[in-house]
């Protein structure tokens, strides 16, 4: 006897195959498209996957934590992901070791600005507390900038979202932004990119040359390094001296 | 033998992950456990003096597919759909305008400092 649509539906829909198969297609489809644009910026794989999926899910009615059983595969991948950007900073140590000054000093005016800006806008425009501490961390890479959040008060679940769209900004404008105001050196570009959109940045930094690539993985981990040590002090000040 | 190379590499990626998740949990430091992973598995290629080949092949196609790890908890924003539509016009001002200011912040400092300190290199006697 041959199974009926509906059953098969119903044992696809509660098993972590079907929706981890989505992710990739998804993900595949983003790709594919990107690279058949001529590797345009603003055809962002990421978004293009995220806009696929959640089209999908809301058609289907699939809700996200049936669909995140699935997922949790590839985001579980993010841990070892991270510890794996030791490689290249390793790779790059001995190529910016005469770069350090110059480059501490960008990591901490990028990573202030990056923390007060988001904050501070957010507040001007009247969010809520629990908002205002979900966003500032947001240019931290996903699972420094949810502990981060966690620890301050925010929803680590609406900073995933936040960092995501900051990385998926970051990538699709962040090289024209910097031409515009005449930063064209690689290291430049891929350490600002790196710092403020993490691992989409970095992604797309890779795209563009090996050096930016390079210098963004490098800014996405001193970032990330420096955020939780920044953030958790700039909102607490904040706090005191604002919306205390 | 080279297929569980690969899953020795990846074992390695995980102590690291490990041991950093339990000293943080352990002194409460602010780092998260994958962050100081990161800082063990690069004071281990220090220590070693050079990257092994099929480490340098598994961190490379792990980080070349960096941005579809990203796609689950990018999925999330269906989650938030309520709070997003009700502060939808502040995050999207400020999630636009500090990416934008934090690309050229950063951009401008390091392209500044970076002249700067070769410029100081350059003149001194």
């Amino acid at each position: 006897m041959i199974a009926s649509p509906r059953e098969i539906w119903v044992y696809l829909a509660a098993s972590p195959l079907l929706h981890l198969t989505l992710t990739l297609v998804a993900y595949l489809l983003g790709d594919y498209l990107y690279h058949k644009s001529g590797e345009k910026a603003v055809v962002n794989p990421v978004l293009i996957a995220i806009a696929i999926l959640v089209t999908v899910l809301l058609a289907t009615g699939t809700s996200y934590a049936t669909y995140f059983e699935g997922a949790q595969f590839v985001h579980f991948l993010l841990g070892p992901a991270t510890v794996a950007l030791a490689v290249p900073l390793y790779r790059q140590f001995e190529r910016v070791r005469h770069s350090v000054p110059a480059l501490l000093v960008s990591l901490v005016a990028g990573s202030v600005t990056a923390v007060l800006s988001a904050t501070l806008i957010t507040w001007v425009l009247g969010a809520p507390t629990n908002v205002i501490a979900s966003i500032a961390p947001k240019s931290a890479t996903t699972p420094i900038a949810m502990g981060i959040a966690e620890q301050i008060g925010g929803l680590p679940s609406l900073t995933a979202v936040l960092v995501i769209l900051t990385g998926i900004l970051g990538a699709m404008f962040g090289t024209t932004v910097l031409t515009w105001v005449g930063v064209r050196d690689p290291a430049a570009q891929g350490f600002a990119i790196g710092l403020a959109s993490h691992g989409i940045g970095t992604a797309r930094a890779l795209q563009v040359s090996e050096a930016a690539g390079a210098f963004s993985a490098l800014a996405m981990g001193l970032n990330g390094l420096a955020t939780s040590l920044l953030a958790p002090l700039l909102v607490h000040w904040l706090q005191r001296w604002l919306w205390g | 033998m080279q297929r569980n190379r690969i899953i020795l590499i990846f074992t390695i990626l995980l102590v690291c992950q490990l041991i950093g998740e339990v000293i943080t949990r352990l002194f409460h430091w602010p780092v998260p456990g994958p962050v100081l992973g990161m800082v063990i598995l690069f004071c281990g290629l220090l220590l070693r003096g050079h990257v092994p080949e099929e480490l340098g092949a598994v961190t490379g196609g792990l980080l070349q597919n960096l941005s579809l790890l990203f796609v689950p908890a990018g999925v999330g924003v269906m989650l938030h759909a309520q709070l997003l539509a009700e502060n939808w016009a502040a995050l999207s001002v400020a999630l636009v305008l500090s990416a934008a200011i934090t690309i050229v912040v950063t951009g401008l400092v390091m392209t500044w400092a970076t002249r700067l300190t070769e410029h100081s290199g350059t003149e001194a006697p």
